[in-house]
């Protein structure tokens, strides 16, 4: 640095060099390599048996398989982000009671398979073959049979909801601890309740950080769901066992389901980047767009330009 | 100034404080505290860091609870109903009730990020209070005239500075149309330039004959508003008096030491 007031040029003779990435393009080109490997292969390896593939693309029963996955998908989320923010809050309650209820439940269904639990739901009416309403141990007012109440479909919404409860009290909970400890005051100060300042106040908050995490839950459980092909539902999975167990083509019904399960995570992670994108409201950070930023980046080196952080397309 | 806020007919105090105590712990931060304020009365609060000044008025709020004495905001017992000769303990919505009539600004703003300025003012009038939106909407342009935010009004608080901020926060602590308003402590947190359009908004406040009390080091609005100066030190009362007395002849030892630092 000592040389520089003698070495430097007239300051609109500088000329900016930004850092250059020659590992980058070795990446780029191996992977075009093993690309067109693989592509070469789905062409040429006729084992793939693309027109069954295609033929049964849109079959009835990997169709209906598809529509029992998303209900299994949508009903099991709900049931546990819901019970799941329940836990949140009624783990960080000055409550005893319900903080350790709270604490039991997680620990509980955390700490068991999900299969196993869902096993143990369809086996429910073999350990209480009624359900009824009345009073504990004393007269019953409505009684219903177990096994027409809790289906299969049942056993697993209700198997892998409550599994799901657990993890995401879990997430819950570390977005509401985010939240600036002065957001609970400054609503309390103003006279909201604790149950207002919660719903108006630091829930919306605490989204921004349980949106990521809740995205992989819910792609994660799309998969998890084809658990419940062990209980005899037909979810995609199951449906796709289904026919090649009797007619042996399980690779291309495998890539069938591939394909499908790939759709469906594609139109969740749009969703989750809309989703963000809404609770974002208010602060300065953009959410990346995924694959935006790398193709941008990439641009921009050989541009020699300098892409701003957060990426372009703000 | 405003003299007729003196002679406001001799009423209930707006705070009462007798012997108020509070611990965290064993560390005793209040070692009873009593002082008073009247309705229209200004009340600063000084002493170094660590004195109990915030624990003082976070009390009146009832954010923290007291262990001892008395203390009294608008003639009710700050955490309890009085039932004949039985105290009962205040539930949750019931200290919810009680905070609607005490406006707080804080030293870090604490406004809500996920709101924009005017749905920060309007939420709790519309939610607490049940004011019908419109009316809500329309006291809330008001009040953000008078502090000099008209055109902020669809500004997140991040793009506000500092002073904006906090200014945006006394609007939306005068929105419950309080009887009494807490400062922690505002200007504290603003650079240098900052502090005298939040202290304005203050000044104003104060000439309109709010009752407040405000936790600060800023000496020369305490000269300036204040009808009593308190400096508190080590959890106790240790001067109180005419600002403009005690700012320049204090009577004790420690005030004069304080003082000396900070002036
Ligand atoms: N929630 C708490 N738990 C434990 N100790 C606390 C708590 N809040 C405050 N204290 C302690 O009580 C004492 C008084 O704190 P307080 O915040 O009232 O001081 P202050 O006069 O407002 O100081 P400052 O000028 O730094 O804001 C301090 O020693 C502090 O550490
Ligand atoms: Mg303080």
């Amino acid at each position: 640095m000592t040389g520089l007031a003698t070495e430097a040029p007239p300051a609109e003779e500088l000329t900016v060099v930004p850092v250059r990435h020659p590992l980058r393009w070795v990446a780029v080109a191996v992977l075009a390599v093993l690309a067109a490997m693989l592509i070469h292969s789905l062409v040429v390896n006729k084992h793939w048996q693309w027109d069954y593939v295609r033929g049964y693309f849109t079959y009835n029963t990997i169709v209906h398989g598809i529509w029992v996955t998303i209900q299994l998908t949508v009903l099991a989320m709900a049931i546990g982000i819901v019970f799941g923010i329940i836990l949140a809050i009624m783990r960080m309650s000055p409550n005893p009671v319900l903080s350790t209820t709270a604490f039991a439940y997680t620990w509980f269904f955390r700490g068991t398979p999900v299969l196993v639990q869902l096993l143990f739901w369809y086996s429910f009416s073999y350990l209480f073959s009624n359900l009824s309403i009345g009073v504990p141990f004393g007269p019953k007012f409505h009684t219903w049979d177990t096994n027409s109440l809790i289906t299969p479909f049942i056993a697993g919404v209700l198997g892998l909801g409550l599994n799901e409860a657990a993890y995401m009290s879990e997430i819950a909970r570390a977005g509401l601890l985010s939240v600036n400890p002065g957001q609970h005051e400054a609503a309390a100060a103003l006279g909201m309740s604790r149950g207002l300042a919660m719903r108006r106040v630091i829930l919306p908050q605490a989204m921004r950080v349980i949106i990521p995490p809740t995205g992989n839950e819910t792609i994660s459980m799309l998969k998890t769901t084809s658990l419940v092909a062990t209980i005899s539902v037909l979810d995609l999975t199951g449906a796709a066992q289904l026919i090649y167990g009797s007619n042996n083509l399980q690779i291309p019904l495998l890539v069938v389901i591939s394909i499908w399960y790939l759709i469906m995570t594609s139109v969740l992670s749009v969703g989750q980047y809309f989703l963000e994108k809404r609770f974002a409201r208010g602060t300065r950070v953009t959410v990346a767009r995924p694959g935006r930023r790398m193709l941008a980046r990439m641009r921009a080196t050989r541009r020699d330009e300098s892409v701003p952080p957060g990426g372009p397309g703000v | 100034m405003s003299l007729c806020r003196r002679v406001v007919p001799v009423s209930e105090p707006m705070v009462l404080a007798e012997e108020v105590r509070k611990s965290f712990g064993p560390v005793e931060v209040l070692k009873g505290i009593s002082l008073q304020v009247d309705p229209g009365q200004v009340l600063c609060v000084i002493g170094p860091s660590g004195s109990g000044k915030s624990t003082f008025v976070r009390c009146i709020n009832h954010l923290e609870k007291i262990d001892g004495g008395r203390l009294l905001v608008d003639g009710h017992l700050v955490g309890y109903r009085r039932v004949g000769t039985k105290l009962h303990e205040l539930r949750e919505n019931e200290i919810a009730k009680r905070r609607e009539d005490v406006g707080m600004v804080f030293q870090h703003f604490n406004l809500f990020p996920h709101m924009s300025v005017l749905e920060n003012l309007i939420e709790a009038p519309t939610r607490v209070r049940k004011r019908p939106k419109a009316e809500a909407i329309t006291s809330a342009r008001t009040l953000l005239a008078q502090v000099g935010l008209s055109e902020k009004e669809k500004a997140y608080p991040a793009q506000l500075s500092g002073g904006q901020q906090q200014r945006v926060a006394i609007a939306r602590a005068l929105a419950m149309q309080p009887k009494l308003m807490l400062f922690d402590e505002p200007t504290s947190a603003l650079d240098p330039e900052l502090v005298g359009e939040v202290l304005d908004v203050m000044k104003q406040l104060a000439q309109g004959g709010m009752t407040m009390v405000v936790v600060t080091h800023e000496m020369g609005f305490a000269r300036e508003v204040a009808d009593e100066l308190v400096f508190m030190d080590a959890g106790v009362v240790v001067e109180k008096g005419n600002p403009r007395e005690v700012l320049a002849n204090p009577q004790h030892e420690r005030t004069r030491a304080f003082l000396s630092k900070v002036l």
